[in-house]
């Protein structure tokens, strides 16, 4: 009934087998190695100056601050993969709501958050989304956000592959961070790019403090511009900071108030989407 | 000590379970009691003599041919005590079920009175096609006593397939035991195995229980109390029968 | 054997998921049963002892026995009754699998096996002994847990590090008797459970909301 038992085998492991040929999605992305990245692509060394936790955050360390410890993501017939990070309260989940109002219906759509996530979070998606259950992932992270989209990005990369694998092909899959810090990046073997959400009522300064959100993100949000008036912040200085720290790099104002489909943050994607076919 | 018992069921042909062997020795007697009831035969276990003891080792074998229907219960808790120094007490219980044959193994808690070092070992194989319950409940010390080292170690294969395998160990040199990944303090812990027919429903089953769905073709439900009536009254509405069973009438044997 | 790589598979910074797993510890604090170090302690203890010693007995058996890790997942899964578990064992093996596969070659291998398994996979493709294995295996048994805990119950990271420290005898101590014992046939391999870890699995399963995946 037993099987043989093993005593006469000398304790060394048996030597790996030859492998069959992996699926594109299985194999070891180690065609990228991190040595060819382009220097702009590499996240700011800025931990740990740079560093501010939430108010409920407790001690915890950082791996390798500043370093991506992940390969990028390969070239390959998927979805393209959007990072949606910011702090707390900024409007990630308004952000993301909007564009599944105004993508859903011509990309096929599905999302991972990263947030703590409850069924009445499900319900608002649904409710102000027009997005099913099934094309939302909730992934637990552990009181680290930052280190699930950045740091050990293994349940966000299989979150996304489970959704394409139950959901068929898809268009666009948005990841949407926990809420964090102004040092929350994603890593690029999770998403081919990330949209960075603040919002004015965080103060006008935010652009001028930097962070690697706000200095690398492909898309910098400046969110409830509607705000403005009430909270004293001077939309110029923001734009005029925000241009001084990413150079190149785009940023818009937006008030998810009075623009229910984030619009110009859905063309941003439409023509991200469109250049990759 | 040594002693073996043995039963055997078998079906009698007309619907029911006859026992073809029923023999015991102190401290493990078998007593049939109850009349025969939708086919079902019932077997009690009567304790003999005190223990086990250090030092005892007692075998019981139980076997349940195609279509019988078997229940074995005991009158009373079973009090592992330390006895002279000696090497641990063993009680063996090995058990197969054949197709269509069902087994039900419901006694009374083990209690590990303190200074015992006892050893139950369970080998349980249910052919495919056969059913099983089996309950196992073990009660840390007596009343405000600390608890004696029990160690279960058990097995349940289904159709010549590992299902079940589990060791619990509690007590004096079981690391961690008492601590919150273990039994976090409470003195009782149940578990009931269900394999085959008549699955409990997976779920909560109170604060501190839980009815599991095995990896295979099975169900485990574990209770954890602060003593035996909270794990009783978790896994006490698993067990019933589909029919009343009828009241304990024990007959000379 | 290598020490610098033993050290990369144990490192907790190693990218396989752990920090989202709490191993069983958020639901016995939300039950009360883990409020400080103490606390942890008996928790730390009796994990080492029950999973930690299968863990560390299966990777090492997987390191060892590369042509078995049907049958060795088999095993374990026998040995986890709670679906939970199950799943959470499974999504580490996977996440576990994914970081390995960037590191050594892997023989080919199931997508998600349990994670004791993968580890197992790994150690082996690394080169590693099956001690080894056994060491890994229990000492990300007790780390993980004593970081969610620092995480969960904001205790100082000192404190826990001692008593990590204090249990580091009894970690090499459960993989030795886990790697002496990985040539025995499945059934014969260690299977010490603990009832809490699992009841409290399957509670923490049917929470709304949860920090830690298990």
């Amino acid at each position: 009934m037993h099987p043989e038992p093993q005593h006469s085998e000398p304790p060394r492991p048996e030597p790996p087998r030859p492998e069959p040929p992996r699926p594109e999605a299985q194999r070891p992305e180690a065609q990228h190695p991190e040595a060819q990245r382009p220097e702009a692509q590499r996240p700011e060394a800025q931990h740990p100056e740079a560093h501010e936790h939430g108010p409920d955050e407790v001690p915890h360390t950082h791996p390798e601050a500043g370093v991506d410890p992940h390969t990028p993501l390969g070239e390959g017939p998927r979805a393209l993969r959007i990072g949606i990070g910011g702090p707390v309260g900024s409007g990630k989940t308004a952000l993301v709501a909007a564009l599944c109002r105004a993508l859903g219906g011509e990309l096929r759509l599905a999302v991972v958050t990263n947030d703590i996530y409850t069924t009445e979070d499900a319900d608002f998606l649904l409710r102000n989304g027009v997005l099913p259950a099934e094309r939302v992932r909730a992934v637990e992270t552990g009181c680290c956000p930052h280190t699930a989209i950045r740091d050990d990005i293994s349940a966000n990369l299989d979150a996304v592959e489970d959704l394409e694998a139950t959901l068929g092909p898809l268009d666009l899959v948005l990841v949407e961070s926990g809420g964090d810090n102004l040092t929350a990046t994603f890593s690029k073997g999770l998403i081919d790019q990330q949209i960075f959400v603040v919002d004015v009522a965080g103060g006008d300064k935010v652009p001028r403090k930097g962070g690697p959100g706000v200095t690398t993100a492909d898309l910098l949000v400046i969110n409830k511009t509607d705000l403005a008036p009430l909270v004293g912040a001077d939309l110029s200085v923001m734009d005029r900071d925000a241009k001084a720290r990413r150079h190149e790099l785009p940023t818009v104002f937006l008030s998810l108030a009075e623009d229910r489909r984030a619009t110009p943050v859905a063309d941003w994607i439409r023509g991200l989407v469109a250049a990759r076919v | 000590m040594r002693a073996e018992a043995r039963v055997v069921a078998e079906a009698d042909g007309r619907g029911g379970t006859r026992l073809a062997v029923l023999r015991g020795e102190s401290p493990l007697l078998l007593r049939r009691t109850g009349p025969l009831v939708d086919g079902w035969v019932t077997v009690h276990l009567v304790g003999g003599a005190a223990g086990p003891l250090r030092g005892d080792e007692l075998r019981l074998d139980i076997e349940v041919g195609p279509g019988a229907r078997l229940e074995m219960l005991s009158v009373a808790a079973s009090l592992a005590l330390p006895g002279r120094p000696a090497p641990p007490s063993v009680l063996t219980v090995t058990a197969s079920v054949a197709t269509g044959g069902v087994l039900r193994w419901l006694p009374e808690p083990l209690i590990a009175a303190a200074g015992c070092d006892h050893v139950v070992v369970t080998r349980v194989d249910v052919a495919d096609g056969g059913s099983l319950l089996w309950r196992d409940d073990l009660v840390c010390g007596r009343h405000e006593e600390t608890s004696g080292a029990v160690l279960a170690d058990t097995m349940i294969r289904y159709a010549g397939v590992t299902l079940y395998r589990h060791e619990l160990a509690v007590g004096p040199g079981a690391p961690g035991w008492d601590g919150a990944a273990v039994l976090g303090g409470g003195r009782a812990v149940g578990t009931l195995v269900a394999v085959g027919a008549d699955l409990p429903r997976p779920g909560i089953a109170g604060p501190d229980a839980a009815v599991m769905p095995l990896a295979g073709p099975g169900m485990l439900a574990t209770a954890v109390g602060d003593d035996i009536r909270a794990v009783a009254a978790a896994l006490g509405p698993l067990c019933r029968r589909s029919r009343p069973v009828p009241l304990l009438t024990p007959a000379s044997g | 054997m290598s020490l610098a790589t033993l050290l990369l598979l144990a490192d907790g910074r190693l990218p396989s998921g752990g920090h989202a797993h709490s191993g069983g510890l958020e639901p016995q604090i939300a039950a009360g049963r883990v409020r400080d170090v103490d606390g942890l302690a008996g928790f730390l203890r009796g994990k080492l002892a029950t999973s930690g010693l299968v863990s560390a007995a299966f990777a090492a058996a997987a390191c060892r026995r590369t042509r078995q890790w049907v049958d060795l997942d088999g095993g374990l899964d026998a040995r986890t009754p709670s679906p939970a578990l199950r799943k959470a064992s499974r999504a580490q093996g996977r996440a576990l699998l994914r970081a390995g596969r960037a590191m050594w070659p892997i023989a080919p291998i199931a997508r998600d096996p349990h994670q004791p398994i993968a580890l197992g996979a790994l150690a082996a493709a690394a080169g590693l002994t099956p001690a080894e294995a056994a060491v890994a295996a229990a000492h990300s048994m007790i780390t993980g847990s004593a970081s969610a805990a620092v995480r969960l119950l904001g205790l100082d990271p000192y404190a826990v590090h001692a008593l990590l420290a204090r249990l580091a005898p009894e970690c090499d101590r459960i993989a030795a008797v886990a790697a002496e014992r990985s040539g025995d046939p499945v059934d014969d391999l260690p299977a010490v459970g603990a009832p809490l870890l699992d009841i409290g699995a399957e509670h923490h399963a049917t929470w709304e909301v949860r920090l830690f995946a298990s």
